[in-house]
């Protein structure tokens, strides 16, 4: 299997050339059929991988070849199959494929379908390169394919001008992460020589505590970029432009969670300086909470999803800002289930409603699609944590990891999981429950989606039902925490912290059930037996306005960066390059006419003349060569 | 002795060389220049070259001149036709020839290495046995070449001096 | 004067050699143009042949050859290019000679 490691992310590369260059002239069928098939069989691959790995308790290596060999320092394309990588590469090629899937039945009107599926197979591979990497520069490459092809995604439909700038604005803002990213990599490259993760962390001994601390800021707001986390997150809501799958798939599965990749695979260094821990743990937190209000009074289904997506984020931030890593991993992969799982049931609603997007506009459509509702309802029944659904779990462990760091910081998750409920079950009671409130024409239209929709739908479910056995905790079922034992040759906790008794755990379980319970029969409440439904925007008040329209932060940062980076610009332009700039250049193009038809007379034809000038040439030069 | 003939031989080709530039008539230009020619001859005999010294009286006072006057003669152009230059350009043509005279002896005045050159040892090297060993040695190639040159020159006087078909209808 | 040297040799070619540019520039008989121009090869030959006793190298005479062989040759094509000027405008006048500017 070593040696094949490099077919895992050859094989959507080859699904992307294909597609790219020959999609146009294949039938539709034939391009859906490839792009899906090349990532199924990169999943089998994975999979084998996987059970290799699981079997012997080795991680694989292959390096393929010497990328770059420059004054000392050497560069591989070296692929590394860990516990770690393999649990990613399960993640990104399963639901990949599923997405695939679904695309297929979602996109077959698209004028650009084959550029669709040329796009997607990019991006599987360019995810797969991000975490088979066996260095941080195959890391760092995978990470910026991610950033284009989510920007080529995003403004799959360019001819929107709003869609195009939604593009770059994800583009922009990934770049600023990007930036920290690569000025932390720098420091560790200077550190280790090499950027090898076994190097660079049999050099970490060596690092000192301030350096080891720099490098995490830096990585981490790398990470605050990709994954959506204040200040960076404006762009994922904005992302919604794309069409759904890529939602699903990029926004919310797996490009979001490299940036808890990059952490856990750095788990060795932010080991050494919990105090930048604290500082992610923070930033997490507050995105969770934050997101989430804005959730509230968001009407359009996909983004409420994507501000959820901003939260439960968050919410793995938090984990790994406690320093339970393989929390997080466990929560991003429960989250990469149900959420992918509801980004493809609205894609549905979408679908069936003709284009539709406003919650308020819904309503009823439970009767109509009767798969995507029962999916649909596994998937929010996940996300707010009902009992056995794998959201349950994992986010009772993050709960349970905080509450061992911080009573106060539980506290405040839980209100933030308490939002997350109620915004979860608003949306869903108003898509699905009460009556339809579209025209006329939308109710005649409804449907159910074909079965390459629904088919991605119903295997999401079931793993949103069962994923969370993946990792039962200790306190009900002794060795059953599958995950964690997985992960535990691959990252290194921060020493000396105690566990918290099984008596304090079953209660914080039952707080937290309790709290999604009652939140589900109250929002029922509201929102199924009263028939409310949301209010007109120009209705709101007070905090609700601003809850609306995102705090203002979209606003805030224009004024604050665009508006002054905007007006040095102007200035620059005006004076610089308009007056110094163009001011030389016009000047130079002047004197040369001027010139020019001054010295035109000298051309009269005649040669008695061109003598005259060449005698007069030789006097000149004679002249410098002995006189002066 | 030397330095009479020298002296002797230089004013003649310096007179002469005036002569071809203001003369009025161009074939008494012909005539003066190889005056010139046959001077400057004899200053390479001066200079014990003998070989240069049967050459240029050959070819530049022999055949080149030749050529001269008898296009001149084909030409018709004995008789002074030519229009003179404007006052203005002559005066301006003089004065940078006087200039560059004025370089070159300023050159000469500057150049610390000026000193007693002596050129009139009676030496081997311009006599014909001497030269023609070594232009037929070191020098062959270049030779060679030459003969080309020649064999080009004559091809495009040929060529240059052949009527074309419409023009000897018209 | 007691010995003629070089330096004597190099007053005489220099003027032989403003003389000549002088020719070039003032007439414009293109036949006495020419003819000036063989004078400055001249003054150059005459140059060339003092060094080369200065400095008893044979190379100078060597070059002055060539440089009789390329004025043979230029003299030649030169002559030849006039006959065909003379034919075609019926003068050998340099002033005419103004196509150079289109």
């Amino acid at each position: 299997m070593e040696k094949n490691l490099i077919l895992i992310p050859l094989l959507p590369l080859i699904g992307f050339l294909i597609n790219g260059i020959f999609g146009k002239k294949l039938p539709k069928n034939v391009v859906g059929a490839l792009g899906t098939l090349v990532v199924f069989g990169s999943f089998i691959l994975s999979l084998l991988a996987f059970l290799e790995v699981r079997e012997s308790g080795q991680a694989l290596s292959h390096t393929a070849f010497t990328w770059m060999q420059i004054a000392g320092l050497k560069f591989d394309i070296a692929f590394l199959a860990d516990q770690l990588s393999t649990q990613m590469m399960l993640i990104i090629t399963g639901i990949g494929s599923l997405i695939h899937l679904y695309s297929i039945g979602y996109m077959h009107k698209d004028e650009g379908f084959y550029k669709f599926f040329a796009y997607l197979n990019l991006f599987i591979f360019s995810m797969l390169l991000l975490v088979m990497g066996s260095n941080y520069l195959l890391l760092f490459f995978g990470w910026e394919g991610v950033g284009l092809c989510s920007y080529l995604l995003i403004g799959f439909w360019y001819q929107n001008l709003e869609y195009g700038k939604a593009a770059r604005k994800a583009f922009v803002m990934n770049r600023i992460g990007d930036l920290g990213l690569m000025l932390g990599l720098f420091m560790l490259l200077q550190h280790a020589g090499s950027l090898e993760y076994k190097e660079v962390m049999a050099s970490l001994s060596t690092l000192s505590t301030e350096k080891a601390a720099c490098i995490g800021l830096l990585l981490f707001v790398g990470a605050t970029g990709k994954s959506a986390q204040i200040p960076l997150y404006t762009w994922l809501p904005d992302a919604m432009a794309g069409p759904t799958p890529v939602s699903a798939l990029i926004h919310a599965a797996t490009m979001v969670t490299a940036g808890i990749y990059l952490i856990v695979r750095s788990s060795a260094l932010y080991s050494m300086v919990p105090e930048v821990l604290e500082i992610i743990g923070y930033v997490g937190l507050a995105t969770a909470l934050f997101a989430g209000l804005i959730a509230i009074r968001q009407n359009d289904i996909k983004k409420v999803l994507a501000y959820s997506t901003v939260s439960q984020l968050g919410f793995m931030f938090v984990a790994l800002g406690v320093g339970a890593y393989s929390t997080a991993m466990f929560h991003l992969t429960t989250h990469a289930f149900f959420k992918a799982l509801m980004f493809l049931g609205s894609g549905s609603v979408i679908h069936a409603m003709g284009g539709e997007q406003d919650i308020r506009k819904m309503g009823g459509l439970a009767k109509k699609l009767k798969i995507t509702h029962l999916t649909f309802l596994v998937g929010t029944l996940a996300i707010i944590g009902f009992p056995l659904t794998s959201g349950f779990f994992s986010k009772d462990e993050i709960l349970a990891k905080v509450y061992e760091h911080s009573p106060i910081m539980w506290g405040l998750l839980l209100l933030a999981s308490a939002i997350t409920a109620f915004y979860m079950l608003r949306m869903f009671f108003l898509t699905f429950h009460g009556s339809f409130r579209g025209t006329h024409d939308q109710e005649h239209h409804l449907h159910e989606s074909p079965i390459s929709m629904t088919l991605p739908l119903m295997v999401l479910a079931v793993l949103s039902l069962a994923g969370g056995f993946l990792n039962v905790p200790e306190f009900i079922s002794e060795g059953s925490e599958h995950l964690h034992t997985w992960l535990n040759s691959v990252v290194t906790y921060v020493s000396g912290r105690h566990h918290l008794d099984h008596s304090t755990e079953w209660m914080l379980m039952g707080v937290a059930s309790a709290l999604a319970l009652i939140i589900l029969v109250s929002t029922y409440v509201v929102y199924v037996s009263k028939k409310s439904t949301a209010a007109e925007d120009d209705q709101l008040t007070g905090i609700q306005k601003w809850m609306n329209n995102k705090f203002y932060i979209d606003e805030l940062y224009q004024s604050v960066v665009q508006k002054p980076i905007e007006a040095i610009s102007n200035l620059g332009y005006n004076i610089i390059d308009r007056g110094i700039i163009d001011g030389s250049v016009n000047f130079i193009g002047k004197s040369v006419e001027v010139a020019g038809n001054a010295l035109r007379r000298i051309q009269n034809g005649n040669v008695e003349y061109y003598l005259l000038y060449m005698v007069l040439g030789i006097f000149f030069l004679l002249v410098f060569k002995f006189v002066l | 002795m030397s330095p009479t003939i020298f002296l002797t031989l230089a004013i003649i080709a310096v007179v002469s060389a005036m002569f071809v530039v203001f003369a009025k008539n161009p074939v008494h230009s012909v005539l003066s220049l190889i005056v010139t020619f046959f001077s400057i001859a004899g200053l390479y005999l001066l200079m014990n070259a003998q070989f240069l010294f049967v050459v240029q009286i050959i070819v530049y006072a022999g055949a080149i001149m030749v050529l001269f006057l008898f296009v001149l003669m084909l030409l018709n152009l004995s008789a002074d036709t030519e229009p003179q230059k404007s006052n203005r350009f002559r005066v301006i043509a003089s004065a940078s020839a006087g200039l560059l005279s004025l370089v070159f002896s300023a050159g000469m005045v500057i150049d610390a290495t000026m000193g007693d050159r002596n050129v009139t040892n009676i030496q081997e090297i311009g006599l014909v046995k001497h030269l023609g060993k070594v232009l037929f040695t070191d020098y062959l190639v270049p030779f060679e070449i030459s003969s080309i040159l020649f064999l080009a020159g004559m091809v495009g006087a040929v060529l240059l001096g052949k009527r074309t078909p419409k023009e000897s209808k018209s | 004067m007691t010995e003629v040297t070089a330096e004597h040799y190099i007053i005489l070619a220099t003027t032989l050699f403003v003389i000549g540019v002088a020719g070039v520039l003032i007439r414009r008989n293109a036949i006495v143009v020419l003819m000036c121009v063989e004078l400055m090869l001249n003054a150059v030959n005459l140059l060339m042949v003092a060094f080369s006793s200065h400095h008893k190298d044979s190379a100078g005479q060597i070059f002055v050859f060539f440089i009789m062989v390329v004025a043979a040759a230029e003299v030649a094509v030169g002559l030849a290019i006039l006959v065909m000027v003379y034919r075609n405008t019926r003068s050998t006048d340099v002033s005419l000679l103004d196509q150079l500017k289109n």
